[in-house]
This record gives structure tokens, sequence and C-alpha cells, in this order.
């Protein structure tokens, strides 16, 4: 068994609500039976079943991904809880039990967490562990016809929607962790937005994960009709353990004629100690499908967190004049890995996508961007831009780029930029001889060279993006 | 200029620094007080630049003997930008380039952080523009290089102008000009001299480290000093610096000896 894994499996919770726990934790292991255990948990349609037990004898047959420039001892599946479900009433008041460390933590961003979910103006759902149990704003966004809920409540009260949409862009069979993950996803959000509505406030999903010992597996559904438009915002946040979590999730998005859907990720799961001790695997699989004509799948995503990432948020342009885009910044600090980056798969014509991934490696950490562009013979006059850069903070910390480019159509046009910096001693001198200190340098130097990304990223996540990489660099110099 | 009731700004004794276990400096001694201009000439590698910036802490140097006093501070317990903060100002003979950080965000953040760090006032961004726009004028800089990233692709003579309007907004007491004349064809030398010479007041001192009389000519040195081997090894007037143009370093061994010779 996994020594990293092998804790982690029903421990009791270090504060305080073990019971409480225990009595909604599945089980450690995976196999027919906890399939079936999930699904009648959530009370599911027999045709949801199927569609687990499907991809379960698809993930059968699957191996674990190894091309990815990341190193971590082989997991255990079978060591790993699928369901955990602690009552809401003492998650919420669970807060002041959390792991001080944790609070400080988020005091330091200015970020609490009680605050997170009450941000004017932006309706929240919010997920922990293995199930949400809060969405706010939903009556007034039904007025104007937006569904917006946890998938499980979509499932039982909009199950043609679901049936209709579920697995089309990431097939049941997709990957490993994808397949995985439509095995045993628990919970997560949906969100459909009619023919011709722009919605009227950003959508968020707000992600904990607080039990140790369970993986998340949620999966999110975003569908905007003909016309419709939408700014959905994503944060995550998990507790500090000694031991390793898997959160293997899969977001599909589906944009029909003339739709807009801009998806913004603040990832901050636990990152493990300096030291490199727990944290979370973040194997997370995000996929846009520009169905229509003139549709656009947009992707901000700012990731510091996680243990490992290991994430390509793509788009698939298959409606002519579709735009797909990539807007990313990761960093990584002490021994966190990344392999992330994207896959553009330009079908339509006039199809056009733009990637801008910028790296940051502090530390003893490797950052790596792993994008793809494909121009298929269909795509006339598909155009991409890429760019990618990378920064290395101190002498001890990796960045490595790898593009593959794939042009099967004579009209495309495809250009790809790349750059290394490096925060080097004689630069922060400079600031340092101006008054201005090492930590204050380093952030100021980052939050210029992400410039183009965070201005993607809606305000208060912008804001909040930029305090959050002064803090997750702090110490990496001198 | 030098006067009666000027004030020590900084006092160096016996200072002895090393990098990578080399020793470049071997024993300065050197008295600055307000009002006053001093020259730094000396060949290539004699130190003149290592002094300055072990002046303002460079974490490359480790001093290894002797003290150093600033306003009566212990210069060498201080971190370097604390030095900053206090009040010693290093214009670099090789201006830094930050890619992705606005000039304008740099000299505010600078501004302000020094400010604070001596009680006075911080400036909003509105205020600062106002007030470093005024600072610009003074050496004749174009707006828009406010909005261009800090040095970067900044000609020799933009650079070198960046860093004395740095000067004139951190009002430091103890201004350190490395090579500022290095690069600079003979307008902009005008205007960096200018600049420097505005800035120059009764209370606070400037160290000019040159090669050349050319820039002696538009600031005028109370004091010339010249190093060797990480020494002073003669100090004199203005006049010093122009023996020094007319004859060439090794004319100062000869007179040296033939002192030494004249002494014995």
């Amino acid at each position: 068994m996994s020594a990293v894994l092998q804790n982690l499996v029903n421990q009791p919770y270090k504060h305080g609500f073990v019971t409480d726990i225990e009595s909604e934790v599945a089980p450690k292991g995976l196999s027919e039976e906890t399939i079936h255990l999930i699904s009648a948990k959530k009370n599911e349609p027999e045709w949801l079943l199927d569609f687990r037990l499907r991809a379960y004898q698809k993930w059968l047959t699957m191996s674990e991904p190894d091309w990815q420039n990341v190193h971590y001892p082989k997991i255990d599946f079978q060591s790993i809880s699928y369901y955990a479900a602690p009552k809401p009433k003492e998650k919420l008041s669970s807060m002041d039990e959390v792991d001080p460390e944790l609070i400080r933590t988020f005091e330091k961003l200015g970020v609490p967490m009680h605050e997170r979910a009450a941000l004017a103006g932006v309706a929240v759902d919010v997920v922990f562990d293995s199930v949400s149990v809060a969405t706010t704003y939903k009556e007034k966004l039904a007025e104007v016809g937006i569904i917006f809920c946890s998938i499980s409540e979509a499932v039982q009260k909009h199950p043609e929607l679901i049936k209709q949409y579920l697995g089309t862009v990431v097939p049941v069979g997709d990957n490993f962790f994808a397949a995985l993950n439509s095995a045993v996803f628990t919970d997560g959000s949906f969100c459909y937005i009619p023919k011709g509505v722009k919605c009227p406030m950003d959508l968020s999903t707000y992600f904990r994960i607080n039990t140790e010992g369970s993986g998340q597996f949620e999966r999110t559904l975003v569908i905007a009709e003909e016309g419709a438009s939408v700014s959905y915002l994503e944060g995550c946040t998990a507790p500090q353990f000694d031991t390793n979590q898997l959160h293997a999730a899969v977001v599909e998005l589906i944009a029909l004629d003339n739709a807009d859907i801009k998806y913004s990720t603040v990832q901050n799961w636990y990152a493990g100690d300096e030291n490199g001790i727990g944290g979370i695997y973040n194997f997370v699989t995000k996929r846009g499908l520009a169905k229509g004509v003139n549709s656009r799948i947009s992707w901000t995503q700012v990731e510091t967190g996680s243990a490992i990432t290991w994430k390509y948020p793509s788009c698939i342009l298959r409606g002519d004049n579709s735009v797909g885009e990539f807007y990313s910044v990761a960093v990584t600090n002490h021994l966190q890995q990344a392999d992330t980056g994207t896959k553009m798969i330009h079908l339509g014509k006039n199809t056009r996508s733009t990637i801008v991934s910028k790296g940051i490696s502090a530390g003893r950490s490797n950052s790596s961007y792993r994008g793809l562009v494909r121009i298929n013979p269909t795509a006339d006059n598909a155009r991409n831009f890429s760019q990618c850069d990378s920064m290395l903070v101190g002498d001890q910390s990796g960045a490595h780029t790898f593009p593959y480019i794939q042009v099967r159509n004579n009209s495309a046009k495809v250009e790809h930029e790349a750059s290394t910096s490096k925060i080097g001693e004689d630069q922060l001198f400079y600031f340092a001889q101006r008054g201005i200190d090492a930590e204050e340098a380093v952030s100021m130097i980052v939050n210029g060279f992400c410039k183009e990304v965070f201005q993607q990223l809606p305000m208060e996540f912008a804001v909040e993006a930029t305090k959050l990489l002064s803090f997750k660099l702090e110490g990496s110099v001198g | 200029m030098i006067n009666q009731n000027s004030q020590t700004i900084l006092n160096v004794k016996n200072l002895h620094a090393n990098t990578d276990g080399t020793e470049i400096l071997k024993g300065i001694n050197l008295t600055v007080k307000s009002g006053e201009i001093h020259a730094i000439m000396g060949l290539n590698g004699s130190g003149k630049s290592t002094f300055a910036k072990v002046l303002a802490g460079h974490p490359d140097y480790t001093v290894t003997q002797g003290n150093v006093q600033f306003e009566q501070q212990d210069l060498l317990a201080m971190n370097s930008e604390e030095r900053a903060q206090a009040g010693i100002f290093l214009a670099f003979q090789y201006p830094i380039e930050i890619p992705g950080v606005a000039n304008n965000q740099f000299l505010r953040l600078a501004y302000n952080t020094v400010q604070s760090k001596r009680g006075n006032e911080e400036l909003d961004p509105l205020e600062f523009d106002d007030f470093v726009r005024e600072k610009m004028k003074l050496l004749e800089m174009n707006p828009d290089f406010l909005d261009r990233s800090v040095n970067e692709g900044f000609s020799g003579g933009e650079k070198k102008r960046n860093e004395i309007l740095q000067m004139a907004l951190l009002e430091p007491k103890l201004g350190i000009l490395d090579e500022t004349d290095s690069g600079l064809d003979i307008d902009a030398l005008k205007i960096v001299a200018k600049g420097v010479n505005h800035l120059s007041n009764k209370d606070n001192a400037m160290i000019m480290i040159t090669h050349y009389q050319r820039l002696l000519d538009h600031i005028v040195p109370d004091y010339v000093h010249v190093m060797e081997s990480g020494r002073i090894i003669k100090t004199g007037g203005k006049e010093l610096a122009l023996e020094l143009e007319k004859h060439g370093y090794d004319w100062l061994h000869s007179h040296q000896q033939n002192n030494a010779g004249v002494s014995a």
C-alpha cells in the first residue's frame, strides 16, 4: 500500500467531530458496490448508475498516466474513501475548530471563509467534501430562467438536461482520472443559461475538501444556450493535513451559437509543507466545447496550491468563428509540482485561440507548461497565438515548456512565443537600494509578470489573486 | 561647497571588504561633510565601484575590518533597504532592467516606502503623478517613460537620467554616483550634471566615481581622491583631477616616488 496514501482512510478527524463524519463516510475502496452505494445515497435514476458503471468498467482497463513531468508515489485507489458527507450544520460551526494555522492563513490572505460565501452580488454554490451545502441567489436567477444548483439537485429536478449533456465534452473514458471521476463523482455545480440570457451576476462555486481521508470528485456542467453569456468563478481551499488527498474533478462547458462562457479559477488547495509533506493531488480534466458559431470559451486560472497540479483546461472549437482562450498563472514553491497548460482543437472555419501562460517557480519546485494546438483539415483560416513565459525565483527551481503544434491545414497561422526570466540578486539589490525590501520587490515583479492574466479576472478575484501570490512567495527569496 | 558649520555625514575608517575570498578594499579612510562634493578617481579595478556597493550594502561583499558612521549611526549594522531609507542613495553604473513593472509604480513604491520610514506623508497615485512630472522636467524626460517598464529598452542616457530622477525623488543625505557619466553623450551629460547640481545643497553630500575630468567640468568637486589597490592613495582639490587628466595615473606614482625621495 502506498506509504503516502495509506493513512488517507477513515482516520479520526483531528478537530473534534469524528462521530458525525464517520457515519457519512463510505468504506474505503472502489468497486461496483461503492458505485451502487453512491448512486443509492443520491437517489439517482437508473441511467446515471449505468453511466457510472460504464465509466468504472472503462477505468479498470486504463492505467494511470505517466507522461507528465511530475513525480509521486503510486496512488492506491483502494485506500481512498469515495464518499464523505459531513452534516452541513456541523461543518459550518466547525470552522472554529479547523487548524488555527489555516484560519491565520486566511486572515493573512484577507479572505475569511465566511466572507467568501457572502461576496456581494455573486451567487455561490458551496461544495464541502462530497456534497453541495448551499447555493445562494437561486430564486433571483430563476426569475430569468437561469438554473444554478448542485449537480445532485439538477439530476433530480432537470434530468433531461443532465442526460443530454453529461459526458458529451469529456466522455467517460476520456482519460484515467476523468473515468474515475465519472464513476464516483459525488457533487459539483450545474449551471444552465437559457437562450439569449446574459447572466446578471457572476456565478461562483467554492470547493472545499474538509475531511481527511476522502478524495474529492466533483463534477461541474455549464451550458450556455444560443446567445447566452455567463462568467463563472471557482475557488478552492483545503485544510492542512500531513497526508496527500486526491482531487479529480471534471468540468464540462458547452457554448451554443453566439454564446459566451468565461470560467475563472483561483486554486489554492493545501500545497504541502516546505518539506513536501501533505498537500492535494489536483488531477483535473476541464474542457469546453465551443459548439455553435461565434461562440466563445475563455479559461482563466490562477494555480497556486496543490502538491501536484495536472490540468489542461481545453477548448474544442467546433463552431465556425468560435474563439478559445486560456490565461494561466501557475505558481509553485517549496516542493510543489505543476504540469499544466491547455489544448486548443480547431475544427471550425475562422476559429481563433489565444494562450497566455505564466509560470513562476520558487524554492525547489518545478513548473511545466504543456500545451497542444491542433488545426484540423476542416479549420480553414484558423489562428492561434501562444505565449509562454517562465520566471524562476532563486536557483533551485525549474521551469519547462512542452508545446505541441499540429497543423493540418495550410491556411492556418500559428504563433508561439516563449521566454524565461529570473528574479536575480541584482534586481533585488536595485529595489533594496531604493528602500524596498525583498518580499515587496518579488511581489511587484511577479505581479508585473502576471498582469496580462490578472486583467482577465473579475475584479474581486484579481484582488485576491494578487494577494495570494504575494503571500505564496513570501520567504521564497533571501 | 565647504563651509564651517557643516556636519559630518559619512565617516569611513580603515574599511576592508572582500568578495569570494578576495580582498578588494584594503583600508579606506574618508570623511564627508554636508555641503561637500567628493570625486573618487582611479584605474579600473582599483576598488571604486566596490566601495560604492559596500556603502550601499550589496550582499556580494563582506566587510572584514573597519567601521562606517553615517549620520551618527553604524552603517554596517543596517541592511541595504535600511541604508536607503536612512538616506544613502546609489546611482548605479549599470541600472537594472525590471520587465513588467511600470516605472511610475516602481518610483511611487520607492518614494512612499522611504517617506513613510522617515515619518513623512505618502502620496496617492494622482498626487505622485504631479510630483514626479515636476521632477522629470528638471531632467528633460519624456512623460511616456513613466508607463514603460523600469529601465527596459532604455538608452544609456535614459537609464542614467532615471537614476538621477530617483535621487531627486528620494532626497538622500548622501548621493553616490557610480560612473554616472559613462555612456553619456555630451548633451545628456549636461542634463545629468544640471540635475545633480540642482540637488546638491548645504545639507547633503555627493560622492562621484568617475574616470574622466569632463564630468568634473560640470559638477565641480571640493575634493578629489585617487584610489589604487583598494586604498585612497592621494587626496587633493579639484586641480588634482586636472593634473591627472594631463599626466595620467603613472604620473602620480613617479610624483609620489619623487616626493618620497625628497622627504627621505
